[in-house]
């Protein structure tokens, strides 16, 4: 049907654009300019091409689309790309968002332009690689060379302890990680391949299963981040550049909810659901401990790092509950939640590129100068907030619909998260937003540009479309997730079965 | 009785010959003309390297054995040869700067490298316990000699005695385990004890484990590691490049085939020492390095930890082990060089600076020489895709293979301590403030880090040919 490898393109494209802005010399104002503008094209093309994929691709057909297979290593391990329900939304998001991330830099960043937007680039290869590898190999590649654009970008641009959020993130990360490449070897002497359509139907002992599982437990556990090894995320929030933040929290971060659909949920399911309960109660302590914690910040990108992992919190319990309602709703979670932290982390650096600073303190009664600005953060606090109406609302809902049916104690605490979420997100708010202009560093504050509405109102008109019709989102991962809900619910019911006739 | 028909044919040692008697016409020629000739002795070295490489790849494909069993030529050594033959060319190469110092000009060097390399081949291709000693102690004995050559400066001569000390040590070690082995299986030729040395008895095992501890000094593998920092901080940097690559490339070799080809009916013995001896070397490599300030120290302390993962393979002791320690030893050679030429790239008003601190904002006086310096590291730690990921992911897939859960554990956490001083360089150069200019690089150092930096970088394109030309040379063993 294709006659292009048009997801090797989507991946490599960013790259390629990369090349170019480093043959682009030069130190001055112009060369800077330059760097800015190939940047913002290469990612506007890339997310055209990937525009592409949605248009061609095949929402009824629950396996891999656009299959390309070169080989690569010797003895089993190939080049091998494909999307499917699952995969394609996180590969539409990265490639949705990294133009926002490039445009919201744009007056931000004036030191090292250049290098800047290559790490970008090279970054959203990365991204878009991981999401649509077919090959573990491949995919542990590009989940972990990711980390060394990351590192450099919250390193080089960051804030003042820049260096040990950047070494924190780096070392955090890469221990979970090499955990897991050992499981994935062992996986490759159990199939003989690396290969993840193969090893999706390759039974695996269940001795393997449980400490392949912890494994990988290890590595997406840490990325998602779930409690207690979250706290990496909230330092390198912080001290990121604003585009850093965002791209942490809207993709990085969906590296583990991908990671645990795609793996553990298929190539485990018996240890999956053995370990349900872990998840589970890791999932309720998190949403409801980390969001007390948001209620005690005084720096307002620290709140929104709390926030997103109780939100992520919900995403795992959705995903490990293994009905349609959890899964589908993990999904949609961390699709919506990508909009609304990116665009959260969007708003917190529109004041901060005004008044160098993230207290919440320094703040109060922007609405008096900003009514735009105020606008559009309620939107998205709201969204955060999991207002009916906005896409916040659909993901949680639907992962605590899905857990109900299987926990109801689960369910039951992570519904406290969403009356916290209430607390901390309106009390951020209000604080920020509302009540008299009374500080004079305030006084001069100007409301959204041009170029930052130009960021901010696509996010805005998604959130509350998605909020209101899920369902393109939905639609199109449905029948991949049904196929896994399938998968799983299957394997799971054939041990009990086993174990009742014994 | 003829020469040939006895199994002493001279082909398969003909990349040898050439290479002795083009050493020795090199000897005459820096003798009869003085040092004035150390430039021209040092590019036709470089030749000699070249041709010597060329003749070894051209030699019939296929096991040959010469010499009656002590000489063996197969996929395994040329694929190490070659290597070898490789990282003694660079180092030559990298030395032009060094030896165009007046005060420096000894055309003994590029000879005595060439000798060392000699040794080394005739190490690699070692069919029984004499060669294997011959070898070493050519190898050996040139080094030693080249650790010092830096004849005015104190550190470099401590560096050379040091070595020499050290190194006799391991040598009669390694000669008193030989004697033992010979003593109680009858014979010398890896092949004879092999078919001794089914089940183990102790007086064997007394004699392998100081043979491997002589070899665990050769690659500088713990607990016999202690003049590696010293050695490679005190000798003169291109020396250090060359200790970091062609003899590690030569004693891995040597190690690999006696432990697999001599002593495979008693794998779980020697098992049970590269397991300890791998963890200990990977451990100190990375926790030591952390509080290290000059980066040559902090090299050395990096290859204990790199000679420790290699280990890991051989450790597995099976066919893709092998291919773990050759897939190891190519892309741990080529980090190497390519690090070292940055090493050397560092200079500062003429002087050459080592300290890491110096290295403070490179990535704004010299941001190409940061960036690829920067990828060395992080394929150093292991990260992909950078060729280093390849290294650990094949060493590493044969333990696990090899059911060695522990130790590739216990490896893999050891690389994530070690990402750590690799990452703290990489701070150095892209977080901090400038320390200042350095000078403009020299053409043959651009040259060296241009063809290994981007071997680093672009690995994983042309990963697949060399996994097949390790597994075959891998299987020429078994």
């Amino acid at each position: 049907m294709t006659t292009w490898p048009i997801l090797s393109v989507t991946t490599f494209l960013p790259l390629v654009g990369a090349l170019i802005v480093y043959l682009s010399r030069g130190d001055d104002e112009a060369a800077k300019r330059n760097s800015r503008w190939i940047a913002l094209w290469t990612t506007l093309i890339t997310f055209a091409v990937s525009v592409i994929l949605v248009m061609r691709f095949d929402p009824a057909n629950p396996d891999f689309q656009f299959v390309e297979k070169a080989n690569w290593l010797a003895t089993g391990i190939t080049y091998h790309m494909g999307v499917d329900g699952i995969s394609l939304p996180l590969v539409i998001l990265t490639t949705a968002v990294m133009p926002f991330c490039i445009f919201a830099s744009w007056k931000a960043i004036t030191n090292r332009v250049r290098e800047y937007m290559m790490a970008f680039l090279i970054l959203e290869t990365l991204m878009v690689g991981t999401f649509s590898a077919l090959d573990l190999v491949l995919f542990y590649l590009f989940f972990e060379g990711g980390l060394i654009p990351m590192f450099l970008i919250i390193g080089v641009w960051g804030g003042p302890r820049r260096v040990y959020a950047s070494f924190k993130f780096f070392l955090y990360t890469l221990l979970g990680s090499v955990l897991m490449l050992l499981a994935i070897m062992a996986l490759y002497w159990n199939g003989g391949t690396t290969d993840i359509p193969t090893l999706m139907h390759t039974a695996v002992p269940r001795s393997l299963q449980t400490w392949a599982w912890l494994a990988f437990f290890a590595s997406f556990a840490v990325k998602m981040p779930m409690w207690p090894v979250h706290t990496w995320l909230p330092d390198a929030h912080v001290e990121a550049p604003t585009a850093g933040s965002v791209v942490l929290a809207a993709i990085l971060l969906k590296m583990g909810g991908y990671g645990f659909l795609r793996f553990s949920l298929p190539m485990f399911p018996l240890a999956s659901h053995d370990f349900a309960p872990l998840i589970f109660t890791l999932s309720a302590i998190a949403i409801i401990y980390t969001s007390l914690v948001a209620l005690m910040q005084e720096d307002m990108k620290k709140l929104i790092a709390y926030s997103s992992v109780a939100h992520m919190g919900f995403v795992t319990m959705g995903i490990f509950a293994g009905t349609m309602q959890g899964v589908a709703g993990g999904m949609f979670q961390m699709i919506s939640h990508g909009i609304v932290s990116g665009a959260l982390f969007l708003c917190v650096g529109v004041v901060y590129d005004r008044l160098h600073t993230r207290e919440i303190a320094a703040y109060g009664g922007l609405v008096n100068r900003m009514p735009l600005y105020a606008l559009t953060f309620m939107v998205f606090t709201m969204a955060n907030v999991g207002l009916p109406g906005t896409s916040g609302f659909v993901g949680e809902f639907m992962t605590l619909l899905g857990t109900f049916k299987v926990s109801i104690p689960t369910a039951f605490f992570a519904t406290f998260g969403v009356i916290l979420s209430a607390g901390y997100a309106l009390w951020l708010y209000r604080k920020v937003v509302f009540g008299a202009l009374v500080k004079p560093s305030l006084a001069s504050m100007k409301d959204l540009t041009f170029r930052e509405c130009l960021t901010l109102f696509p996010m805005i008109a998604l959130t509350i479309l998605f909020g209101v019709y899920p369902k393109p989102v939905l639609d199109m991962s449905a029948a991949s997730v049904q196929q896994l809900v399938n998968n799983y619910n299957t394997a799971v019911t054939a041990v009990k079965a086993a174990a009742l006739l014994q | 009785m003829s020469f040939e028909t006895a199994g002493y044919q001279l082909a398969p040692v003909l990349p040898e010959i050439v290479l002795a008697v083009g050493a020795m016409a090199l000897l005459m020629l820096g003798a009869y003309r003085g040092q004035g000739t150390t430039g021209a002795v040092t590019s036709l070295a470089v030749v000699l390297l070249v041709v010597v490489g060329v003749l070894e790849y051209m030699l019939p494909a296929g096991k040959q054995v010469t010499f009656g069993g002590s000489f063996i030529v197969d996929d395994f050594a040329r694929f190490m040869k070659i290597l070898a033959l490789i990282g003694s060319a660079v180092t030559l190469v990298l030395s032009t700067e060094f030896l165009s110092d007046p005060s420096r000009r000894i055309f003994e060097y590029a000879i005595l490298v060439l000798l060392s390399t000699l040794g080394m081949m005739v190490l690699i291709s070692a069919g029984d316990l004499i060669s294997l000693y011959l070898g070493l102690e050519l190898m050996s004995l040139a080094l030693y000699v080249v650790a010092a050559s830096n004849r005015d400066n104190a550190k470099s001569t401590e560096a050379g005695l040091k070595y020499f000390v050290l190194g006799a040590l391991s040598s009669g070690m390694l000669l008193y385990g030989a004697s033992l082995i010979y003593g109680f299986t009858g014979t010398v030729s890896f092949t004879g004890i092999a078919a001794a040395a089914t089940i183990s008895n102790v007086g064997l095992v007394f004699g392998l484990v100081f043979l491997l501890v002589g070899l665990c000094f050769k690659v500088s593998a713990v607990p016999f590691h202690m003049w590696t920092p010293d050695v490679y901080e005190g000798a003169p940097t291109p020396v250090t490049a060359f200790f970091a690559s062609a003899p590690k490339v030569a004693a891995l070799a040597v190690f690999t085939r006696v432990t697999l080809t001599a002593f495979p009916g008693i794998v779980s013995q020697w098992q049970q020492i590269l397991v300890f001896v791998a963890i200990a070397s990977m451990a100190l490599g990375s926790f030591a390095a952390i509080g290290q300030s000059n980066i040559k120290r902090l090299m050395a302390y990096s290859s204990i930890g790199h000679m420790g993962f290699a280990l890991v393979g051989l450790a597995s002791g099976t066919v893709e082990g092998a291919q773990g320690v050759l897939m190891y030893i190519v892309i741990y050679v080529a980090m190497t060089l390519g690090s070292f030429s940055i090493i050397l790239a560092m200079r500062r008003n003429g002087q050459a600076v080592e300290q890491i601190s110096d290295f403070a904002g490179l990535s704004r006086t010299n941001p190409l020489l940061a960036f690829m310096f920067a990828m060395l590291l992080f394929s150093l730690a292991g990260i992909p895709p950078l060729a280093g990921f390849f290294a650990k992911w094949y060493v590493f897939v044969a333990a696990i293979k090899a059911n060695l859960f522990t130790l590739a554990v216990v490896g893999v956490l050891t690389s994530v301590v070690g990402a750590y001083y690799y990452l703290a360089i990489v701070k150095t150069m892209y977080f901090d403030e400038p320390a200042g200019q350095v000078d403009p690089v020299r053409v043959e150092v651009k040259t060296v880090l241009a063809v290994f930096g981007l071997f680093n970088i672009l690995f994983a394109l042309f990963a697949g040919p060399v996994v097949s030309v390790a597994s075959a040379a891998a299987k020429s063993l078994f």
